[in-house]
Parts: structure tokens; C-alpha cells; sequence
């Protein structure tokens, strides 16, 4: 039934992902946009959901410096809560090493990530990528939005940004 | 009396003659649409949560209903190795009583917290039968929180039943026993110097329990008990056995008087004396053990006093009332007027009415005293009797609709009653022996009247022949209708004696998922990976250690040596549900331990010989799961092997590790 209302763009965009039928979260929360993105990105084969994730960020603003006390949050964070897996250098653990990290993914797709970690895995293309070469899925370790965010700052910093 | 003996023979055989009584087969029993009525699909939730009793077991079971399906066994008063309970180092206080370690009891009955005489959701309380406590088990954890002994107290059978605020849980001795100084006596001095206790506990608001005092009654078998409601608020009554204070062989002599007694206790004179300071403070032994939700550890704390009250002294707190006859349930209807009295060796059901009490308690229709007790006139404080309605009745429960469901040992049934006239509406048979029986709230105010199950003694042809030792039952009948009609039955843990039904929302909606890691006070918590660390002290190590999907930290160890105690200080650095470590090294003379998300756990090993010792995660946790393991080397006293620790270090001359 609910395939009669996807518009055609959607349509290709999935059979571009591979035909899976994982993306039916993602794209019923911003059905224009995805399809916009979505046919740009084709020769990627990049999925839109993948791009931003699958979760309650959709747009995340980010000053170009360094938010210090933010990162200074998110360290304690990592301590507790993700030293067991991530490394801070390229290096993986159980799971990826965070160097590098912030170029490679947006910050919305690492917060929806940390905080939905669950739906990313059965839905988001490249969360499922990297669950294929990890093998260990990522725990849900019951991050705040704010918990989130700070990580993120503190990912940031990692990566040099002053 | 012998008028009497005359016509209870004739009632029992009257009895016997009814063909209904005959429990038959399952087959004839079920109807076809029963399997739909019990059937609750995958992924789909029951209804109810049903809590059953173990029994010699000494745990609490979860069962859904109508499914029949188990979901946990809470372990209260009996060691389970396999959540590390009485096995951790945090857990052992929860067992100690004034005897030491206790690892085993009985537990008997199951209450659930109410407040306005309905049931909330907040705990439940289990008894132990044999060294007599109470515990109190919180439903967000499904956790026993609590666990307090009795002092003066043998045999605690009449409880853990509350007021209908649970403003009080009682407890009351099965086994009359000397009190005080002087207990080495002649055991056939039985009258003159055996006691029974009824104490009366104080819940606090977050549940915490505390003797407030107890009553000292004369030497007789408390059975069971329940709390008066609504207009009988303020009152509570037990049943009692062996009237005629035999101290052996009482299956013949305690079965010599025609009637025994239903104690009436007012509860709020017992109060009022108790302010007026006319208790008497008694040096005593007993444990209080309590659980810290937020250190992960139990501690026990001996208590020395407890206040007595004597009614035979303090005048207008107990009343007995003559029961015939070995009465053993003791249940109170959801209006609190009548109160149903189940005389084992009877062969008719008393109902007595609250309001004629009353009076009879205002116009002095008393027929004697018992050790300085009144007794009520028995007519003058019964409703009515219902008669012919079975053989052996033992525990009664409500709909809320104005009937009784009253369960019968003997004829192996369950009979439906109207309590305002006593007809018997309606007979089910069960398979087989039912001892207690449970409707939804069906010892509170409101009653959630859509099944009553029986919890049955006997199994014999009902499941797979296992040897010797058979499972106990339970079955369910849907009483939605005017009929009962059995729809399901299920083997349980232990024995089941009482259980008690909640529906699923007033509990689901509370449950704890993960213990908050920053909550976490455990004097051991390693707070991250970076805190993990062993250290030495004498001839103690402590190992910080982490787990999480799927490793732990350290996982190799070097320096520990014969003749150390280890203590392994577990904490799950998890935060999603349902996401349990479990940690167990070899030759451990105790247990594994279970670590919930969030939690620290510790398990002592102490190694008895020297060489390497593998350890391992016990709980599936991830694809990765069977390589979450490590080694401890354990080297002779004396060795000079440094104390090291690492996690994720390969030798130096290894370079094959791949990013």
C-alpha cells in the first residue's frame, strides 16, 4: 500500500541503493529534499539518508571554532562512555577510530547515529557498511541530544579544529 | 459438640456423594474455544503479570497471563548462582540473618503494595516460611530491595499481608515458641510456656521496613491473615490452628476441637497503646538487610529491641472469634464487611460480618475468654454459612461482583459463591489438590475479575512423566462468564502457594531498563575504560574491571599469587536494555556473576593453585561474544612476578595487527 505514494525520484534512488526497502524511515520524514539530493548524488550511489542520518537532527548549526567547554563535556562523555571501542587516532578499536571523523561525516549523521543507534542500523546504508566490517554492533549508550552534541565538539577538536 | 461431630459427619458424606466432586481428565474439561481465550501471539503482551510464591524453592516467579508463559524468577530468600545472587560479594548481606548465612527458605505468599485498597504496582512482599523474614522486591528491577527477620518467630506463615494504605505487613508465627529469657524448656510444656507473635511492620514511603511491635498471644498456629478494608479498615484478622496447644502429633491432636479461632486484631488500639508508651522493649536479635540501588551493594544491620504488646493485659486489641474448624484461609471481601473463614476439616464455609462484630464486641456477647482473650458468641458475629459446598476448603478470593471463589483441597475444585446469600453458583474441578487460588486483585477493593487460577499440588497424569518428582500446576479458568471454563494450565518453579495478578500497565510502564552509568557510587565503579586498573593490598588484589561489547578491561593479568584473595570488580559500561555481561573465571568456588547495564558486580575467587586461568563473559552479548575472554596468571607465594595489567597489548615482535 504504501509503495503506491512514493513519488518516481524516491523510486529511483532505492533501486539505486540496491533495491533494499531499508530506507522507509528516512524517506518518509523529508520525502523533497531526499529526492532532490538523492538524484544528484546517484553516480555516488550515496544514499540522502546517509548523508544526515536517520533520527531528530536534520540540520545542526556549527560556529567554525572550537566550542571549548562543549568539548570539555564530551571528553568526560567519551571517557565512560566510548573509550571501551573508539580510539582518537585512525586506528580501530571495536569500532572505528575517530580521527578523521568530522571530514568524513556530517555532524548530523554522528548525532543521529550516537542517539539512534538502533533505526541506523537497520535503515542508514552506511551505519549498516561500517556494522559489516565491525561485526560488533554499536551499543545505545543512552546519550542525551546535549551528550550528543558535545561529543561532537569534542570529535572536532580530535581533528584540529581551533 | 457430639451433635455437632454428628452433623459435620453427615455433611461430609452428603459431600462425597455429589458426582461433580470427581475430578475426571483434561480432555473432558476443556472446551474448544479455550485454546483462543489463552493464546496470546508472539510479540504480543499478556494481560496480567501473575507472581507466584516458589515455595520450597524460596524465590518469586513472573508468569504472563493468559499465556502461561514464565518470565522470571526473582531469587528472595534462596541462593541462585546463576544471577550471582548470595553469590556476589554485594548480594551475601541480603541473606544474613541472626543465625549467619542463610542460602535457603520457603517462601509461601506473595502481596502486592496497595494504597486505597487497590493495588499500585509499587513492590511486592514474599514470607519465608522456615527463618522468618519478609522481603519486599521492587517492581521497576523486579529486585528483592529488602529483606527484614523476625524476631520471636517460628515459622512466619501468616504473612507478608498488608493494610490497605500498606501502612503495615504482617507476620505471624506458625510455630508457637517460647519467648524471652527462658526458651530452654520442656517442649511439653508447651501450654505454659509457648507464644505465639503477630508483628506488625511498618512501610515507609520508599517502602523501608521496621518492626513497629508485636503482639503476644497465647500458644496457638497462626495460619494466614488478611487486612480489613474500606469500614473494617483498622482492623485485621488471622486464622488459627491447634487450639488445643498439642506439641506433637498434631495431625490427630489439633484436630480435637470442633472450633478454632479467627483473631480479630484492631490494629489502631495496638497504636494507641503503643504511643501511650505501654509497650515493653525486648532485647532481641535480628537482621535488617537493605539493598543501595545506587552503590549496587547490600548491607545488614543487626537490630537488638523490639516492643511487645500484650493483649491479654491491654484490653480491646484481639478478639477471638470460633471457627470451625481448623480454618486456614482468612480473606476479606472488596467491601470489608465480611470476612470469610475456610475450616479445613470443615464442611461448610463461615462467613462473618464485620458489623456483627461490632456489636457483639459492644454488647459483651462473649462465651468465655481464651488465656485472657474474649470470644465472640460465633453466632453472634456470623453472617451465614454456606453448606454442602465442597470438601477441604482452603483459600477464598473475589470478583468484586459480589461472589467468592473458594478453593477446595480435598474434592480437587474450585466453587463459585454468592457472598450476600451464600448459594453456590457454580463448581470447576481442577488437576489436581488446588491449594491457593488468584483472581486479579482478588484480596483487594477492586477486583480485575477476568480469570481465576488455581495453583494445584498434584500433578500426576496432567505433563510428561520426569522421574519421581513431578512439576506443581497452575490453571487458568476465564470467569468472564457465569461458568468457569479452564482455558490453559502450566508447570511452575518449586510449589506455588499464594500468587497475586497485576495488570500489565500499572508495572510495564515503571520497569528499569539500565542503571544510570553516572549514578553508578559503587566504591569499585571503574568510570570508563581509563579507570580500570589492578591494584594490591596485602594479600588482597582488586581488579577494576569494565565490560562492554565485547571485551573487558584489563583482560590480562600478571602478579596475582597463591594464597591472594581476588575481587573482581565488574562494571557494565552498557547503557541499552537488555544488554547483561556475565563474568566467571575457572575453579571459582562460588558463582558467575550477572552485571546489568550500568551496575558493578564483584566476585572474590581465590586461586588454588598456580598456572593460567581463563575467564570469560557468560552472557551472549554480540557476534563478537565467545571472544570476549582473558587470562590471569597466578604464580607461587613469593614470586617476584611484577603486578601488571593490560588490555589490547600484543607483543613487540607482533606487527600483524591491521587497522
Amino acid at each position: 500500500m504504501k509503495k503506491i505514494i512514493y513519488s518516481l525520484p524516491l523510486l529511483i534512488v532505492m533501486s539505486a541503493c540496491g533495491g533494499t526497502d531499508n530506507g522507509n524511515g528516512g524517506t518518509g520524514t523529508e520525502p523533497t529534499s531526499n529526492a532532490a539530493t538523492g538524484t544528484e548524488s546517484t553516480a555516488t550511489a550515496q544514499d540522502p539518508a546517509s548523508k544526515k542520518g536517520i533520527g531528530k537532527f536534520t540540520d545542526v548549526k556549527i560556529a567554525p571554532t572550537m566550542d571549548a567547554a562543549m568539548s570539555d563535556a564530551g571528553i568526560k562523555i567519551y571517557d565512560v562512555k566510548c573509550a571501551s571501542c573508539h580510539k582518537l587516532t585512525d586506528e580501530r578499536l571495536v569500532g572505528p577510530g575517530w580521527k578523521g571523523v568530522t571530514e568524513r561525516r556530517t555532524p548530523e549523521w554522528v548525532m543521529n547515529f550516537s542517539t539512534n543507534v538502533d533505526e541506523m542500523l537497520t535503515k542508514d546504508p552506511e551505519a549498516q557498511a561500517l556494522l559489516e566490517i565491525c561485526l560488533v554492533r554499536m551499543p545505545n549508550q543512552n546519550l542525551s541530544d546535549d551528550d550528543a552534541r558535545h561529543i561532537y565538539e569534542f570529535m572536532r577538536k580530535n581533528d584540529g579544529v581551533k | 459438640m457430639r451433635y455437632r461431630q454428628l452433623l459435620a459427619g453427615t455433611l461430609l458424606a452428603a459431600v462425597f456423594a455429589v458426582p461433580a466432586c470427581k475430578p475426571k481428565n483434561a480432555s473432558t474439561a476443556v472446551s474448544g474455544d479455550a485454546a483462543m481465550k489463552a493464546y496470546v501471539p508472539p510479540g504480543k503482551y499478556d494481560e496480567y503479570y501473575n507472581f507466584l510464591s516458589g515455595g520450597f524453592s524460596g524465590q518469586m516467579s513472573v508468569y504472563g497471563l493468559p499465556s502461561g508463559r514464565l518470565f522470571r524468577v526473582i531469587p528472595v530468600f534462596s541462593v541462585d548462582p546463576e544471577k550471582g545472587w548470595g553469590y556476589s560479594e554485594e548480594t551475601k548481606p541480603m541473606l544474613n540473618t541472626s543465625h549467619g548465612f542463610v542460602p535457603w527458605d520457603d517462601l509461601h505468599h506473595t502481596e502486592l503494595s496497595q494504597t486505597n485498597g487497590e493495588i499500585d504496582g509499587r513492590w511486592i512482599f514474599g514470607n519465608a516460611n522456615n527463618t522468618p523474614r519478609v522481603a519486599r522486591i521492587d517492581l521497576k528491577t523486579f529486585r528483592t530491595v529488602e529483606i527484614i527477620e523476625l524476631p520471636n518467630s517460628a515459622g512466619n506463615h501468616s504473612s507478608p499481608f498488608i493494610t490497605e494504605n500498606t501502612e503495615y505487613v504482617v507476620a505471624g508465627t506458625r510455630f508457637s515458641v517460647p519467648v524471652g529469657d527462658k526458651t530452654d524448656v520442656a517442649i511439653d510444656s508447651y501450654k505454659k510456656n509457648f507464644k505465639g507473635t503477630i508483628s506488625f511492620i511498618r512501610v515507609g514511603k520508599e517502602g523501608e521496613m521496621d518492626i513497629a511491635f508485636q503482639l503476644l498471644l497465647p500458644g496457638v498456629n497462626f495460619d494466614l491473615s488478611h487486612a480489613g478494608k474500606g469500614p473494617s479498615h483498622g482492623w485485621f484478622f488471622f486464622s488459627c490452628y491447634n487450639t488445643e496447644q498439642a506439641n506433637t502429633l498434631l495431625e490427630v491432636n489439633a484436630s480435637q476441637r470442633d472450633k478454632d479461632f479467627i483473631l480479630a486484631v484492631n490494629w489502631k488500639k495496638a497504636e494507641e497503646y503503643l504511643k501511650a508508651g505501654k509497650g515493653v522493649k525486648q532485647q532481641v536479635r535480628y537482621a535488617h538487610n537493605t539493598w543501595d540501588e545506587t552503590t549496587h551493594t547490600g548491607k545488614t544491620e543487626i537490630r537488638k529491641e523490639v516492643t511487645v504488646l500484650d493483649p491479654a493485659i491491654l484490653k480491646e486489641i484481639c478478639y477471638f472469634i470460633p471457627c470451625p474448624k481448623s480454618p486456614h484461609g482468612c480473606d476479606v471481601d472488596p467491601t470489608g464487611e465480611y470476612i470469610v473463614g475456610s475450616g479445613k476439616l470443615a464442611a461448610l464455609i463461615p462467613v462473618f460480618s464485620y458489623t456483627k462484630l461490632q456489636k457483639a464486641i459492644a454488647d459483651k456477647a462473649y462465651e468465655g475468654e481464651f488465656e485472657g482473650i474474649p470470644v465472640v458468641k460465633y453466632e453472634a458475629a456470623l453472617h451465614g454459612e454456606v453448606k454442602k459446598p465442597g470438601l477441604g476448603p482452603l483459600h477464598t478470593e473475589f470478583d468484586g461482583k459480589g461472589n467468592a471463589y473458594t478453593s477446595f483441597f480435598v474434592s480437587s475444585e474450585i466453587v463459585k459463591w454468592n457472598i450476600k446469600d451464600l448459594k453456590v453458583l457454580d463448581r470447576a474441578s481442577t488437576f489436581y489438590s488446588i491449594g491457593h487460588l488468584c483472581i486479579p486483585g482478588g484480596d483487594s477493593k477492586k477486583p480485575s475479575p477476568k480469570y481465576v487460577i488455581g495453583y494445584n499440588k498434584i500433578t500426576k497424569d496432567r505433563y510428561l512423566p520426569t522421574g519421581p518428582e513431578l512439576a506443581q500446576s497452575a490453571q487458568i479458568y476465564d470467569i468472564s462468564g457465569d461458568k468457569m471454563q479452564l482455558i490453559l494450565d502450566f508447570p511452575t518453579i518449586g510449589e506455588p502457594h499464594y500468587a497475586q495478578a497485576a495488570p500489565t500497565e500499572l508495572i510495564s510502564k515503571n520497569s528499569t531498563k539500565i542503571f544510570k552509568i553516572e549514578e553508578n557510587k559503587h566504591p569499585y565503579v571503574s568510570m570508563g575504560e581509563k579507570e580500570t586498573k589492578v591494584t594490591r593490598e596485602g594479600n588482597k588484589v582488586h581488579v577494576w574491571m569494565s565490560s562492554i561489547r565485547s571485551h573487558f578491561s584489563p583482560d590480562n593479568i600478571e602478579g596475582v599469587k597463591q594464597g591472594d584473595e581476588v575481587y573482581f570488580h565488574v562494571t557494565n559500561l552498557e547503557q541499552d536494555w537488555d544488554v547483561p555481561h556475565g563474568f566467571a573465571i575457572k575453579g571459582a568456588n562460588n558463582a558467575e556473576l550477572l552485571i546489568m547495564p550500568g551496575e558493578t558486580q564483584t566476585l572474590k575467587w581465590v586461586p588454588d593453585r598456580t598456572g593460567i586461568f581463563p575467564m570469560y563473559c557468560t552472557d551472549f552479548c554480540s557476534a563478537l561474544h565467545q571472544e570476549m575472554q582473558g587470562y590471569v596468571r597466578v604464580s607461587p607465594a613469593g614470586s617476584n612476578v611484577p603486578l601488571t595489567f593490560s588490555t589490547g597489548k600484543l607483543p613487540k615482535a607482533d606487527t600483524t595487527r591491521k587497522k
